[in-house]
Formats: structure tokens, sequence, C-alpha cells
């Protein structure tokens, strides 16, 4: 078995906000990413797959194909959108790095059919990222 | 003792071209496309290699890095340093993709290295690609 990671740059912006919360609530938690205006961050997607290399190409998956599949599931849809404003995933749930990460393993999970979804991680920044490893 | 996880890094550069004598000439193309050149190209690559142990209580560590270092030199970093690929003996019938000189590398330093176990080889053939390899081992999170 082998890992293979891409790694993919995109820039958004979002904020955090709870409607079931008093505006107090959701600046208590939220903090400056409350701000109703929104802010950005330079996300780095990284996408793990695993399977066994093929005894041909020597592949475990065609780059190109990965390549494809990321920029039109997660790059075409959230480099430089407002999250909140225009991805779906987020018209009800809070785009955290967190629910950001599941949102792009559950695009990418039906997607990948040459080999298997293995890790999602996505920086935030260079000094906070998340893992997302599906629900098994 | 417990057990730990020591991860060193190296770079070498080294040529390859993609070609599997498998496909025809228009297969490697459409499979391999650019790697397929048949001059080869070349990349900076970064190998980790992460080893476990036990803490030996004397030195308070995993294995002596000097160690490591010395066979990952005499190995892996003088047989693949600024070389072509596709000229080395394993990969004769064998397309050295970074999948199967990770996966080369790693039997290389699991059959020869013993004062740790190797656990895991990690290499990135780009900034933004790499591949992993433990074996029959699922990859720890």
């Amino acid at each position: 078995m082998v890992y293979l990671t891409r790694r993919a740059e995109f820039s958004a912006s979002h904020y955090y906000h709870n409607p079931e919360f008093t505006a107090e609530e959701n600046q208590r938690l939220f903090g400056k990413c409350n701000n109703p205006h929104g802010h950005g961050h330079n996300y780095t997607l990284e996408v793990t797959v695993k399977g066994e290399v093929d005894a041909r190409s020597g592949f475990v998956v065609d780059l190109q194909q990965l390549k494809q599949i990321m920029n039109s599931e997660v790059m075409d849809a959230l480099d430089h959108r407002h999250l909140n404003k225009e991805v779906p995933e987020f018209a009800r749930q809070i785009p955290t790095s967190e629910n950001i990460a599941i949102a792009i393993w559950n695009r990418l999970r039906p997607k990948l059919t040459v080999a298997r979804l293995h890790r999602v991680r996505l920086y935030e920044t260079h000094d906070l990222f998340v893992d997302y490893f599906g629900e098994n | 003792m417990p057990r730990t996880h020591l991860t060193r890094r190296y770079r070498f550069s080294a040529s390859h071209r993609l070609h599997s004598e498998q496909f025809s000439d228009r297969e490697n193309q459409q499979v391999y496309g650019k790697c397929n050149n048949p001059y080869g190209h070349g990349h900076n690559y970064a190998l980790e290699v992460t080893v476990n142990g036990l803490v030996d209580e004397r030195t308070g560590m995993v294995c002596d890095l000097a160690d490591l270092d010395g066979f990952v030199q005499k190995e892996i970093l003088d047989r693949y340093e600024h070389c072509n690929l596709n000229m080395l003996e394993e990969f004769s019938g064998h397309v050295p993709t970074t999948e199967n000189l990770c996966m080369e590398i790693y039997h290389r330093l699991r059959n020869g290295f013993r004062a740790a176990q190797v656990e895991k080889v990690r290499m990135e053939e780009t900034m933004m690609n790499s591949f992993e390899y433990a074996g029959d081992a699922e990859l720890r999170h």
C-alpha cells in the first residue's frame, strides 16, 4: 500500500456566526472571526489517497486525474469565494476549517474511484490545520 | 521503556523517465505525458526516514543518528544522488515512479538497517506531491 499526497492552495473569505446564539454569545465565542464583513485565509489543502501500485504504470493513481478532480470538485467551488455566501454546504453550517475539511472529503469521496481517499488535511494558517479521515 | 518514533530528512537529486515496456508509445504518452519525454527530466527529492524503537536508558536515544546517517549515506544517497534512475538495476524492468522508488528505498533500509526498526519512508517529488510507504502496515495517523 502506497500513500500519495497532493497539495493545493486556495484563498477564500468567511465569518463565523451561529444564528441560534445572541450577538453577545457569537462575539464571545468567535471573537474576531465573527466580524460580519468576514475575513480571509490562504488555505493549503492536502489530499492523501492510498492504494496498491499498478504493476504496469508504477502509479497508485494518475496524478493528472487526481488534480483534475481536486480542481473541479474543490478549487472551482472554493477558490476566491465567500464560503458563507457562495458554497451551499455553508448556507446553514459555519465554515470552520473542521467543517470545510469534512465538506471537501464529501465532495471528493464519490468522485475518487481509482484510489481510496485516506485523509483530507486543511491548513488554515501555517500554524493551524485539521485532519479528517471520514467516518470509519 | 517507551517506544518513540524518529524521522530524519535527507535530500538528493536524480533524473528519470517514465516509460513502461508494457505500453505502446502512444499509451506511454497518454499515461505519463511530459514525464515520458525520451531524454528524461529531474527532481530534487526529499526523503524522510522514520524509525522507531525503545528509548535506550543510558543514551536517551532511539538510535544513534550518526548510525542512521551513515547507513542512509552509504546505501541510499551514494546510490541515488545525481544519477539517472532508469540506468539502475532495480529499475531495469520497473518504471522509476516515486511510488516505486519509495518502496525500493524502504526495502533497502528495512533489510539492512539494524539499529532501530524502519517504520516508514516518505518522499517528496515536488513541493506539491509526496508518497509514503510503510510496508504492509497502515500509516499511523
